[in-house]
Protein backbone atom coordinates (compact mmCIF):
# COMPACT_ATOMS: atom_id res chain seq x y z
CA UNK A 1 0.00 0.00 0.00
CA UNK A 2 2.63 2.40 1.06
CA UNK A 3 4.61 1.58 -1.68
CA UNK A 4 2.13 2.11 -4.33
CA UNK A 5 1.86 5.50 -2.78
CA UNK A 6 5.41 6.27 -2.76
CA UNK A 7 5.58 5.58 -6.34
CA UNK A 8 2.23 7.66 -7.53
CA UNK A 9 4.43 10.90 -6.02
CA UNK A 10 6.94 9.80 -8.14
CA UNK A 11 5.43 9.35 -10.74
CA UNK A 12 3.83 12.99 -9.99
CA UNK A 13 7.35 14.51 -9.78
CA UNK A 14 8.05 13.33 -13.30
CA UNK A 15 8.70 16.72 -14.61
CA UNK A 16 11.25 17.74 -11.43
CA UNK A 17 13.26 14.79 -12.45
CA UNK A 18 13.09 15.66 -15.82
CA UNK A 19 14.94 19.04 -14.67
CA UNK A 20 17.19 17.02 -12.48
CA UNK A 21 18.10 14.47 -15.11
CA UNK A 22 21.06 16.71 -17.14
CA UNK A 23 22.60 16.78 -13.62
CA UNK A 24 22.43 12.92 -12.88
CA UNK A 25 24.22 12.44 -16.19
CA UNK A 26 26.62 14.22 -15.00
CA UNK A 27 27.59 12.86 -11.88
CA UNK A 28 27.04 8.99 -13.61
CA UNK A 29 29.35 9.99 -16.11
CA UNK A 30 32.36 12.30 -14.48
CA UNK A 31 32.01 11.18 -10.75
CA UNK A 32 30.89 7.52 -10.18
CA UNK A 33 32.20 6.31 -13.68
CA UNK A 34 35.75 7.58 -12.53
CA UNK A 35 35.10 5.95 -9.06
CA UNK A 36 34.47 3.09 -10.78
CA UNK A 37 37.56 3.58 -12.29
CA UNK A 38 40.00 3.05 -9.07
CA UNK A 39 39.18 -0.34 -9.35
CA UNK A 40 42.34 -0.34 -11.87
CA UNK A 41 44.46 0.53 -8.79
CA UNK A 42 43.98 -3.13 -7.80
CA UNK A 43 44.83 -4.48 -11.76
CA UNK A 44 47.28 -4.45 -14.10
CA UNK A 45 45.60 -2.04 -16.56
CA UNK A 46 46.16 -2.17 -20.10
CA UNK A 47 44.40 0.53 -22.07
CA UNK A 48 42.90 -1.82 -24.89
CA UNK A 49 41.54 -4.38 -22.21
CA UNK A 50 39.93 -1.79 -20.55
CA UNK A 51 38.92 -1.63 -16.72
CA UNK A 52 36.67 -5.57 -16.50
CA UNK A 53 39.21 -7.61 -18.62
CA UNK A 54 42.41 -6.36 -16.98
CA UNK A 55 43.83 -8.69 -14.67
CA UNK A 56 43.74 -8.33 -11.45
CA UNK A 57 47.11 -7.21 -9.62
CA UNK A 58 48.95 -9.84 -7.63
CA UNK A 59 49.38 -9.13 -4.69
CA UNK A 60 46.10 -6.81 -4.94
CA UNK A 61 48.19 -4.06 -3.46
CA UNK A 62 51.06 -4.55 -5.20
CA UNK A 63 50.70 -0.92 -6.81
CA UNK A 64 50.26 0.44 -3.41
CA UNK A 65 53.49 -1.96 -1.75
CA UNK A 66 55.78 -0.09 -5.02
CA UNK A 67 54.71 3.52 -4.06
CA UNK A 68 56.00 2.98 0.00
CA UNK A 69 58.90 1.14 -2.11
CA UNK A 70 60.38 4.00 -4.01
CA UNK A 71 61.76 6.90 -2.02
CA UNK A 72 59.97 9.56 -3.57
CA UNK A 73 56.99 8.22 -1.70
CA UNK A 74 58.32 9.51 1.51
CA UNK A 75 58.98 12.65 -0.14
CA UNK A 76 55.99 13.30 -1.08
CA UNK A 77 53.61 12.32 1.32
CA UNK A 78 56.00 14.71 4.03
CA UNK A 79 55.90 17.57 1.05
CA UNK A 80 52.07 17.39 0.78
CA UNK A 81 51.31 17.21 4.94
CA UNK A 82 54.03 19.87 5.61
CA UNK A 83 52.65 22.16 3.11
CA UNK A 84 48.28 21.59 4.05
CA UNK A 85 49.54 22.28 7.65
CA UNK A 86 51.47 25.19 6.53
CA UNK A 87 48.71 26.44 4.53
CA UNK A 88 45.97 25.44 7.80
CA UNK A 89 47.53 27.28 10.24
CA UNK A 90 49.29 30.73 8.23
CA UNK A 91 46.15 30.92 5.65
CA UNK A 92 43.16 29.94 7.75
CA UNK A 93 43.38 32.46 10.11
CA UNK A 94 43.79 35.18 8.20
CA UNK A 95 40.57 35.81 6.25
CA UNK A 96 39.10 35.56 9.75
CA UNK A 97 41.40 38.33 10.97
CA UNK A 98 40.57 40.56 7.68
CA UNK A 99 37.08 40.69 8.02
CA UNK A 100 37.27 41.58 11.99
CA UNK A 101 39.34 44.46 10.43
CA UNK A 102 36.87 44.99 7.65
CA UNK A 103 34.05 44.92 10.12
CA UNK A 104 35.51 48.54 11.99
CA UNK A 105 35.15 50.23 8.52
CA UNK A 106 31.75 52.23 9.23
CA UNK A 107 32.03 54.23 5.84
CA UNK A 108 30.40 52.25 3.61
CA UNK A 109 32.74 53.67 0.43
CA UNK A 110 35.60 52.86 1.92
CA UNK A 111 34.39 49.33 3.62
CA UNK A 112 33.32 48.49 -0.46
CA UNK A 113 36.50 50.03 -2.26
CA UNK A 114 38.83 48.23 0.19
CA UNK A 115 36.35 44.52 -0.25
CA UNK A 116 36.47 45.26 -3.82
CA UNK A 117 40.30 45.20 -4.17
CA UNK A 118 40.70 42.05 -1.69
CA UNK A 119 38.74 39.87 -4.15
CA UNK A 120 40.45 41.15 -7.02
CA UNK A 121 43.28 38.61 -7.22
CA UNK A 122 40.70 35.86 -6.46
CA UNK A 123 40.02 35.94 -10.29
CA UNK A 124 43.89 34.96 -11.78
CA UNK A 125 44.62 31.36 -12.62
CA UNK A 126 47.31 29.79 -11.25
CA UNK A 127 49.26 29.86 -14.23
CA UNK A 128 49.18 34.44 -13.78
CA UNK A 129 49.73 33.96 -10.47
CA UNK A 130 52.75 32.01 -10.71
CA UNK A 131 53.57 34.24 -13.46
CA UNK A 132 53.73 37.25 -11.55
CA UNK A 133 55.59 35.47 -8.97
CA UNK A 134 58.13 34.37 -11.72
CA UNK A 135 58.27 38.31 -13.04
CA UNK A 136 59.00 40.24 -9.47
CA UNK A 137 60.91 37.50 -7.71
CA UNK A 138 63.11 36.68 -10.74
CA UNK A 139 66.74 37.57 -10.58
CA UNK A 140 65.82 41.23 -12.57
CA UNK A 141 62.82 41.00 -10.76
CA UNK A 142 61.18 43.83 -8.73
CA UNK A 143 61.84 42.41 -5.27
CA UNK A 144 65.64 41.97 -6.48
CA UNK A 145 66.19 45.28 -7.45
CA UNK A 146 65.18 46.57 -4.22
CA UNK A 147 67.31 43.92 -2.49
CA UNK A 148 69.99 44.99 -4.63
CA UNK A 149 69.29 49.07 -4.95
CA UNK A 150 69.63 48.47 -0.48
CA UNK A 151 73.03 47.14 -0.95
CA UNK A 152 71.88 43.51 -0.21
CA UNK A 153 72.62 40.47 -2.83
CA UNK A 154 70.24 39.15 -5.32
CA UNK A 155 68.09 35.72 -4.10
CA UNK A 156 67.15 33.20 -6.28
CA UNK A 157 64.15 33.45 -5.12
CA UNK A 158 62.34 31.01 -8.29
CA UNK A 159 64.71 28.17 -8.00
CA UNK A 160 65.83 27.89 -4.43
CA UNK A 161 64.19 24.95 -2.86
CA UNK A 162 63.97 27.40 0.64
CA UNK A 163 61.83 29.74 -1.00
CA UNK A 164 59.40 27.43 -2.76
CA UNK A 165 57.36 27.44 0.68
CA UNK A 166 57.02 30.78 1.61
CA UNK A 167 56.42 31.64 -2.40
CA UNK A 168 53.41 28.75 -2.25
CA UNK A 169 51.70 30.15 0.78
CA UNK A 170 52.31 33.91 0.45
CA UNK A 171 50.64 33.60 -2.49
CA UNK A 172 47.93 31.63 -1.32
CA UNK A 173 46.93 34.04 1.36
CA UNK A 174 47.53 37.09 -1.49
CA UNK A 175 45.26 35.41 -4.00
CA UNK A 176 42.36 34.01 -1.78
CA UNK A 177 41.93 36.17 1.94
CA UNK A 178 39.41 38.57 0.30
CA UNK A 179 37.75 35.94 -1.43
CA UNK A 180 37.45 33.61 1.71
CA UNK A 181 36.21 36.63 3.97
CA UNK A 182 33.59 37.07 2.33
CA UNK A 183 31.93 34.67 4.51
CA UNK A 184 32.93 35.95 7.56
CA UNK A 185 32.05 39.26 7.00
CA UNK A 186 28.72 38.07 6.21
CA UNK A 187 28.27 36.46 9.59
CA UNK A 188 29.65 39.73 11.66
CA UNK A 189 27.15 41.91 9.54
CA UNK A 190 24.35 39.42 10.76
CA UNK A 191 25.17 39.95 14.78
CA UNK A 192 22.63 42.01 17.06
CA UNK A 193 23.40 45.68 16.99
CA UNK A 194 21.99 44.92 21.13
CA UNK A 195 25.05 43.15 21.83
CA UNK A 196 27.50 46.31 20.97
CA UNK A 197 24.61 48.94 22.61
CA UNK A 198 24.70 46.93 25.64
CA UNK A 199 28.43 46.47 25.75
CA UNK A 200 29.17 50.30 24.81
CA UNK A 201 26.49 50.93 27.92
CA UNK A 202 29.02 48.46 29.77
CA UNK A 203 32.10 50.76 28.59
CA UNK A 204 33.59 48.41 26.73
CA UNK A 205 36.44 49.32 24.21
CA UNK A 206 36.11 47.79 20.91
CA UNK A 207 39.03 45.63 21.18
CA UNK A 208 36.68 43.94 24.18
CA UNK A 209 33.82 43.71 21.58
CA UNK A 210 35.78 42.37 19.21
CA UNK A 211 37.03 39.90 21.86
CA UNK A 212 34.26 38.89 23.49
CA UNK A 213 31.08 39.30 21.36
CA UNK A 214 32.24 39.37 17.63
CA UNK A 215 35.07 36.14 17.81
CA UNK A 216 32.58 34.18 20.20
CA UNK A 217 29.61 34.29 17.60
CA UNK A 218 31.89 33.96 14.23
CA UNK A 219 32.91 30.60 15.66
CA UNK A 220 30.54 28.25 14.43
CA UNK A 221 31.34 29.79 10.80
CA UNK A 222 34.90 29.48 11.72
CA UNK A 223 34.47 25.32 12.95
CA UNK A 224 32.20 24.78 9.94
CA UNK A 225 35.22 26.74 7.59
CA UNK A 226 38.15 24.49 9.50
CA UNK A 227 36.32 21.39 8.62
CA UNK A 228 35.63 22.18 4.97
CA UNK A 229 39.57 23.25 4.93
CA UNK A 230 40.31 20.03 7.14
CA UNK A 231 38.44 18.00 5.01
CA UNK A 232 40.19 18.86 1.92
CA UNK A 233 44.11 18.77 3.46
CA UNK A 234 45.31 16.69 1.03
CA UNK A 235 44.18 18.34 -1.93
CA UNK A 236 46.66 21.03 -1.52
CA UNK A 237 46.79 22.99 -4.97
CA UNK A 238 48.82 20.96 -7.33
CA UNK A 239 48.61 23.34 -10.11
CA UNK A 240 49.96 25.59 -8.42
CA UNK A 241 53.01 23.54 -7.13
CA UNK A 242 53.06 21.97 -10.88
CA UNK A 243 53.65 25.37 -12.14
CA UNK A 244 56.34 26.22 -9.66
CA UNK A 245 58.32 22.73 -9.89
CA UNK A 246 61.35 23.27 -11.32
CA UNK A 247 65.27 21.17 -11.24
CA UNK A 248 66.03 22.76 -7.85
CA UNK A 249 62.87 22.20 -5.62
CA UNK A 250 61.57 19.53 -6.58
CA UNK A 251 62.56 18.06 -3.08
CA UNK A 252 60.07 20.48 -1.49
CA UNK A 253 58.23 20.70 -4.56
CA UNK A 254 56.89 16.88 -5.08
CA UNK A 255 53.54 16.54 -3.74
CA UNK A 256 51.40 13.45 -3.85
CA UNK A 257 49.21 14.83 -6.62
CA UNK A 258 52.09 16.21 -8.67
CA UNK A 259 53.38 12.88 -8.62
CA UNK A 260 50.37 10.70 -9.41
CA UNK A 261 50.08 13.48 -12.76
CA UNK A 262 54.21 12.49 -13.89
CA UNK A 263 53.69 9.06 -12.88
CA UNK A 264 50.41 8.02 -14.69
CA UNK A 265 50.26 10.81 -17.88
CA UNK A 266 53.66 11.24 -18.47
CA UNK A 267 55.11 8.13 -17.80
CA UNK A 268 51.87 5.90 -18.48
CA UNK A 269 51.71 3.82 -15.01
CA UNK A 270 47.82 3.95 -14.89
CA UNK A 271 47.59 1.31 -12.13
CA UNK A 272 50.41 2.54 -10.42
CA UNK A 273 49.25 6.07 -10.21
CA UNK A 274 45.91 5.46 -10.13
CA UNK A 275 46.88 3.43 -6.38
CA UNK A 276 48.91 6.55 -5.07
CA UNK A 277 45.66 8.65 -5.68
CA UNK A 278 43.95 6.75 -4.06
CA UNK A 279 45.58 6.86 -1.64
CA UNK A 280 45.78 10.04 -1.38
CA UNK A 281 42.10 10.25 -1.48
CA UNK A 282 41.49 8.00 1.51
CA UNK A 283 43.98 9.35 3.92
CA UNK A 284 42.00 13.10 3.02
CA UNK A 285 38.39 11.05 3.10
CA UNK A 286 39.67 9.72 6.72
CA UNK A 287 40.67 12.96 7.85
CA UNK A 288 37.35 14.98 6.80
CA UNK A 289 35.43 12.34 9.16
CA UNK A 290 37.13 12.57 11.53
CA UNK A 291 37.47 16.56 11.96
CA UNK A 292 33.82 16.60 11.55
CA UNK A 293 33.11 13.42 14.25
CA UNK A 294 35.14 15.96 16.80
CA UNK A 295 33.46 19.11 16.02
CA UNK A 296 30.20 17.01 16.12
CA UNK A 297 31.15 16.11 19.59
CA UNK A 298 32.45 19.68 21.11
CA UNK A 299 30.57 21.95 19.14
CA UNK A 300 27.44 20.70 17.20
CA UNK A 301 28.55 21.42 14.36
CA UNK A 302 29.14 19.44 11.39
CA UNK A 303 28.69 18.96 8.06
CA UNK A 304 27.09 15.35 7.84
CA UNK B 1 40.15 47.45 34.05
CA UNK B 2 40.63 48.70 30.45
CA UNK B 3 44.52 49.37 30.56
CA UNK B 4 46.91 48.63 27.11
CA UNK B 5 46.90 50.59 23.77
CA UNK B 6 44.68 47.65 22.18
CA UNK B 7 41.64 49.30 24.56
CA UNK B 8 42.36 52.52 23.68
CA UNK B 9 39.60 53.21 21.03
CA UNK B 10 41.16 55.62 19.20
CA UNK B 11 44.41 54.33 18.40
CA UNK B 12 42.93 50.99 17.65
CA UNK B 13 40.90 52.75 14.96
CA UNK B 14 43.90 54.49 13.96
CA UNK B 15 45.52 51.08 13.60
CA UNK B 16 42.97 49.21 11.94
CA UNK B 17 42.82 51.55 8.90
CA UNK B 18 46.52 51.47 8.63
CA UNK B 19 46.53 47.63 8.27
CA UNK B 20 43.73 47.63 5.61
CA UNK B 21 45.73 50.57 3.90
CA UNK B 22 48.83 48.11 4.10
CA UNK B 23 46.75 44.98 2.75
CA UNK B 24 45.64 46.71 0.34
CA UNK B 25 47.98 47.91 -1.12
CA UNK B 26 50.35 45.16 -0.84
CA UNK B 27 46.67 43.54 -2.69
CA UNK B 28 47.24 45.86 -5.37
CA UNK B 29 50.77 46.77 -5.89
CA UNK B 30 51.29 43.39 -8.14
CA UNK B 31 48.87 44.11 -10.42
CA UNK B 32 49.90 47.49 -10.73
CA UNK B 33 53.13 46.51 -11.41
CA UNK B 34 52.97 44.62 -13.87
CA UNK B 35 50.37 46.54 -16.00
CA UNK B 36 52.98 49.94 -15.70
CA UNK B 37 55.87 47.11 -16.61
CA UNK B 38 54.17 46.50 -19.70
CA UNK B 39 54.19 49.87 -21.51
CA UNK B 40 57.43 50.97 -20.10
CA UNK B 41 61.03 50.59 -21.25
CA UNK B 42 62.33 46.87 -20.60
CA UNK B 43 65.82 48.45 -19.83
CA UNK B 44 64.02 50.57 -17.47
CA UNK B 45 62.45 47.98 -15.60
CA UNK B 46 65.01 46.26 -15.36
CA UNK B 47 67.21 48.61 -13.59
CA UNK B 48 64.28 49.03 -11.17
CA UNK B 49 63.96 52.68 -11.49
CA UNK B 50 60.49 52.27 -12.03
CA UNK B 51 58.38 52.14 -9.30
CA UNK B 52 55.46 53.87 -8.95
CA UNK B 53 54.55 55.58 -12.95
CA UNK B 54 55.43 54.14 -15.97
CA UNK B 55 58.74 55.77 -17.64
CA UNK B 56 59.70 56.44 -20.84
CA UNK B 57 56.76 54.71 -22.90
CA UNK B 58 57.30 51.41 -24.74
CA UNK B 59 54.59 49.26 -26.82
CA UNK B 60 56.60 47.23 -28.67
CA UNK B 61 55.45 44.14 -26.70
CA UNK B 62 52.06 44.81 -26.87
CA UNK B 63 52.67 45.15 -31.00
CA UNK B 64 55.13 42.33 -31.02
CA UNK B 65 52.15 40.22 -29.00
CA UNK B 66 49.57 41.34 -31.68
CA UNK B 67 51.47 39.50 -34.05
CA UNK B 68 51.81 36.74 -32.03
CA UNK B 69 49.35 34.21 -33.88
CA UNK B 70 49.28 31.22 -30.93
CA UNK B 71 48.42 33.38 -28.43
CA UNK B 72 45.24 34.90 -30.64
CA UNK B 73 44.61 31.26 -31.08
CA UNK B 74 44.68 30.52 -27.03
CA UNK B 75 42.33 33.40 -26.38
CA UNK B 76 40.00 32.75 -29.20
CA UNK B 77 39.91 28.81 -28.33
CA UNK B 78 39.58 29.94 -24.61
CA UNK B 79 36.63 32.36 -25.23
CA UNK B 80 35.09 29.58 -26.81
CA UNK B 81 35.57 27.26 -24.51
CA UNK B 82 34.10 30.13 -21.71
CA UNK B 83 30.77 30.73 -23.76
CA UNK B 84 30.11 27.10 -24.61
CA UNK B 85 30.93 25.93 -20.92
CA UNK B 86 29.31 28.70 -19.03
CA UNK B 87 26.14 27.76 -21.00
CA UNK B 88 25.92 24.38 -20.46
CA UNK B 89 27.14 24.74 -16.63
CA UNK B 90 24.18 27.11 -16.58
CA UNK B 91 21.81 25.12 -18.07
CA UNK B 92 22.62 21.92 -16.51
CA UNK B 93 22.68 23.40 -12.37
CA UNK B 94 19.83 25.43 -12.53
CA UNK B 95 17.02 23.20 -13.32
CA UNK B 96 18.98 20.84 -10.69
CA UNK B 97 19.33 23.20 -7.98
CA UNK B 98 15.38 24.10 -8.41
CA UNK B 99 14.33 20.30 -8.73
CA UNK B 100 16.62 19.60 -5.63
CA UNK B 101 14.94 22.72 -3.24
CA UNK B 102 11.81 21.06 -4.01
CA UNK B 103 11.05 19.74 -0.31
CA UNK B 104 8.28 17.38 -1.94
CA UNK B 105 10.88 15.78 -4.56
CA UNK B 106 10.71 12.19 -3.47
CA UNK B 107 13.70 10.84 -2.18
CA UNK B 108 15.56 14.29 -2.30
CA UNK B 109 17.90 13.76 0.63
CA UNK B 110 19.32 10.50 -0.87
CA UNK B 111 19.89 12.38 -4.19
CA UNK B 112 21.75 14.95 -2.53
CA UNK B 113 23.92 12.82 -0.49
CA UNK B 114 24.89 11.05 -4.04
CA UNK B 115 25.63 14.36 -5.16
CA UNK B 116 27.66 15.69 -1.81
CA UNK B 117 29.76 12.81 -1.22
CA UNK B 118 31.42 13.81 -4.87
CA UNK B 119 32.90 16.85 -3.03
CA UNK B 120 34.55 14.84 -0.65
CA UNK B 121 35.84 11.69 -2.23
CA UNK B 122 36.55 11.51 -6.25
CA UNK B 123 37.72 9.43 -8.69
CA UNK B 124 41.25 11.58 -9.21
CA UNK B 125 43.35 12.05 -11.58
CA UNK B 126 43.89 8.93 -13.98
CA UNK B 127 40.56 7.63 -13.62
CA UNK B 128 38.94 10.91 -14.67
CA UNK B 129 41.64 11.09 -17.94
CA UNK B 130 40.59 7.20 -18.48
CA UNK B 131 36.92 8.53 -18.67
CA UNK B 132 37.14 11.21 -20.88
CA UNK B 133 39.22 8.91 -23.36
CA UNK B 134 36.05 6.12 -22.79
CA UNK B 135 33.57 8.68 -23.78
CA UNK B 136 35.01 9.93 -26.89
CA UNK B 137 35.83 13.64 -26.07
CA UNK B 138 39.87 13.59 -25.85
CA UNK B 139 41.44 15.82 -27.56
CA UNK B 140 38.10 17.90 -28.44
CA UNK B 141 36.87 21.46 -26.66
CA UNK B 142 34.42 18.66 -24.94
CA UNK B 143 36.86 17.12 -23.06
CA UNK B 144 37.69 20.01 -21.44
CA UNK B 145 34.15 21.53 -20.81
CA UNK B 146 32.19 18.52 -19.72
CA UNK B 147 34.21 17.08 -16.92
CA UNK B 148 33.74 20.23 -15.50
CA UNK B 149 30.38 21.49 -16.74
CA UNK B 150 29.18 20.87 -12.77
CA UNK B 151 30.36 21.88 -9.85
CA UNK B 152 28.59 20.15 -6.85
CA UNK B 153 29.76 23.26 -4.71
CA UNK B 154 27.67 25.69 -7.17
CA UNK B 155 24.42 23.23 -7.59
CA UNK B 156 24.16 23.43 -3.76
CA UNK B 157 24.71 27.22 -3.37
CA UNK B 158 21.68 27.38 -6.44
CA UNK B 159 19.79 25.01 -4.44
CA UNK B 160 19.52 26.94 -1.42
CA UNK B 161 19.10 30.14 -3.01
CA UNK B 162 15.74 28.81 -4.32
CA UNK B 163 15.16 27.45 -1.24
CA UNK B 164 15.57 30.61 0.12
CA UNK B 165 14.00 32.82 -2.58
CA UNK B 166 10.89 30.83 -3.37
CA UNK B 167 8.04 30.82 -0.62
CA UNK B 168 6.21 27.53 -0.48
CA UNK B 169 2.54 29.22 -0.31
CA UNK B 170 3.97 30.27 -3.68
CA UNK B 171 4.36 26.65 -4.82
CA UNK B 172 1.17 25.95 -3.03
CA UNK B 173 -1.14 28.48 -4.78
CA UNK B 174 0.41 27.92 -8.15
CA UNK B 175 -0.73 24.27 -8.29
CA UNK B 176 -4.03 25.18 -7.05
CA UNK B 177 -4.23 27.23 -10.74
CA UNK B 178 -3.18 24.17 -12.36
CA UNK B 179 0.85 25.09 -12.73
CA UNK B 180 2.99 22.86 -13.96
CA UNK B 181 6.29 21.89 -12.31
CA UNK B 182 7.39 22.98 -15.45
CA UNK B 183 5.62 25.90 -15.55
CA UNK B 184 6.51 26.74 -11.85
CA UNK B 185 10.18 26.59 -12.60
CA UNK B 186 10.25 28.68 -16.26
CA UNK B 187 7.60 31.33 -15.01
CA UNK B 188 8.48 32.07 -11.75
CA UNK B 189 11.65 30.42 -10.89
CA UNK B 190 13.85 31.45 -13.55
CA UNK B 191 12.82 35.19 -13.48
CA UNK B 192 13.22 35.54 -9.80
CA UNK B 193 16.77 33.44 -10.22
CA UNK B 194 18.57 36.29 -11.98
CA UNK B 195 20.88 37.22 -9.20
CA UNK B 196 22.16 33.46 -8.66
CA UNK B 197 22.74 32.90 -12.44
CA UNK B 198 24.48 35.81 -12.47
CA UNK B 199 26.89 34.73 -9.47
CA UNK B 200 27.05 31.39 -11.07
CA UNK B 201 27.38 32.94 -14.73
CA UNK B 202 30.78 34.13 -12.82
CA UNK B 203 32.05 31.35 -10.77
CA UNK B 204 31.82 28.99 -13.85
CA UNK B 205 33.19 31.63 -16.35
CA UNK B 206 36.29 31.93 -13.90
CA UNK B 207 36.67 28.53 -13.72
CA UNK B 208 36.28 28.00 -17.72
CA UNK B 209 38.64 30.92 -18.34
CA UNK B 210 41.44 30.00 -16.04
CA UNK B 211 41.24 26.38 -16.94
CA UNK B 212 45.23 24.99 -17.09
CA UNK B 213 45.40 21.44 -15.88
CA UNK B 214 42.71 19.81 -17.80
CA UNK B 215 43.51 21.42 -21.14
CA UNK B 216 47.06 20.28 -20.61
CA UNK B 217 45.89 16.52 -20.11
CA UNK B 218 43.00 16.42 -22.43
CA UNK B 219 43.94 17.71 -25.21
CA UNK B 220 46.39 16.50 -27.17
CA UNK B 221 46.76 19.16 -29.96
CA UNK B 222 48.70 22.20 -29.72
CA UNK B 223 46.28 24.49 -32.12
CA UNK B 224 43.18 23.70 -29.30
CA UNK B 225 45.16 25.09 -26.35
CA UNK B 226 43.58 27.53 -24.47
CA UNK B 227 45.20 30.74 -23.57
CA UNK B 228 46.58 29.55 -19.99
CA UNK B 229 48.64 26.73 -21.32
CA UNK B 230 50.15 29.36 -24.20
CA UNK B 231 50.93 31.72 -21.66
CA UNK B 232 52.45 29.08 -19.32
CA UNK B 233 55.09 28.09 -22.03
CA UNK B 234 55.55 31.89 -22.37
CA UNK B 235 56.50 32.86 -19.63
CA UNK B 236 57.15 30.00 -17.37
CA UNK B 237 58.84 27.68 -20.29
CA UNK B 238 60.22 30.77 -21.38
CA UNK B 239 59.30 30.53 -25.15
CA UNK B 240 58.77 34.13 -25.29
CA UNK B 241 62.64 34.58 -26.25
CA UNK B 242 61.94 32.38 -29.61
CA UNK B 243 58.76 34.46 -29.85
CA UNK B 244 60.40 37.64 -29.81
CA UNK B 245 63.90 37.09 -31.18
CA UNK B 246 62.94 36.73 -35.05
CA UNK B 247 63.96 39.28 -36.81
CA UNK B 248 66.12 41.14 -34.00
CA UNK B 249 69.78 41.41 -32.83
CA UNK B 250 69.89 38.79 -29.70
CA UNK B 251 70.01 41.95 -27.09
CA UNK B 252 66.60 43.37 -28.66
CA UNK B 253 64.94 40.37 -28.42
CA UNK B 254 65.91 39.20 -24.95
CA UNK B 255 64.57 42.81 -23.99
CA UNK B 256 61.23 42.34 -26.13
CA UNK B 257 60.94 39.11 -24.40
CA UNK B 258 60.82 40.38 -20.78
CA UNK B 259 58.00 43.24 -21.94
CA UNK B 260 55.79 40.58 -23.69
CA UNK B 261 55.62 38.84 -20.53
CA UNK B 262 54.12 41.40 -19.35
CA UNK B 263 52.28 42.27 -22.02
CA UNK B 264 50.82 39.08 -21.71
CA UNK B 265 49.67 38.64 -18.38
CA UNK B 266 47.96 41.93 -18.41
CA UNK B 267 45.50 40.87 -21.46
CA UNK B 268 45.01 37.61 -19.71
CA UNK B 269 43.78 39.04 -16.23
CA UNK B 270 42.25 42.15 -18.30
CA UNK B 271 39.01 40.78 -18.79
CA UNK B 272 37.95 39.08 -15.59
CA UNK B 273 39.16 42.11 -13.55
CA UNK B 274 37.30 43.89 -15.69
CA UNK B 275 34.24 42.25 -15.22
CA UNK B 276 34.21 40.96 -11.42
CA UNK B 277 33.40 44.53 -9.36
CA UNK B 278 30.57 44.98 -11.35
CA UNK B 279 29.24 41.75 -10.13
CA UNK B 280 30.47 41.51 -6.72
CA UNK B 281 27.29 42.61 -5.08
CA UNK B 282 25.68 39.79 -6.73
CA UNK B 283 28.77 37.51 -5.83
CA UNK B 284 28.80 37.85 -1.62
CA UNK B 285 25.63 36.96 -1.22
CA UNK B 286 25.80 33.96 -3.39
CA UNK B 287 29.01 32.89 -1.54
CA UNK B 288 26.80 33.76 1.70
CA UNK B 289 23.82 31.26 0.80
CA UNK B 290 25.67 28.33 -0.54
CA UNK B 291 27.59 28.25 2.85
CA UNK B 292 25.33 28.98 5.39
CA UNK B 293 22.81 26.58 4.59
CA UNK B 294 25.41 23.88 2.61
Amino acid sequence: MKKKRNLKKILRSWQLYVLLLPAAVWIIVFAYYPMYGLLIAFKDFKIREGIISSPWAEPLFKHFAQFFQTSIAVTAIKNTVVLSLLSLFITFPIPIIFALLLNQVKNGKIRKAVQTISYAPYFLSSVIIISIISLLFSTEGLINNIITSLGGKAIFFTSLAEWFRPLYIGSGIWQSMGFNAVIYIAALLSISPDYYEAATLDGASIFQKIKYIEIPLLMPTIILMLILTVGNIMNVGYEKAYLMQNGTNTMVSELISTYVYKAGLQSAQYSFATAVGLFNSVVNFIILLLSNAIAKRFSDISIF
Amino acid sequence: MKKGILNNDRFFRYGVYALLILISIIILYPLYYVLIASVTDPAVVGSGKMLLFPKELYLEGYRQMVKYTPLWRGYMNTVLQTVIGTTIAIGITIPAGYALSRRDLPGRRKIMFLFTFTMFFNGGLIPMYLTVRKVGIYDSIWGVILPVALSVYNLIVCRSFFESSLPEELLDAAKIDGCSDFGYFFWIGIPLAKTIIAVLCLFYATGFWNQFFYPLMFLGSEDKMPLQVVIRNLILLNQSKAASSIGRSAIEGAKMAQQLKYCVVVASAAPLLAVYPFLQKYFARGITIGAVKG
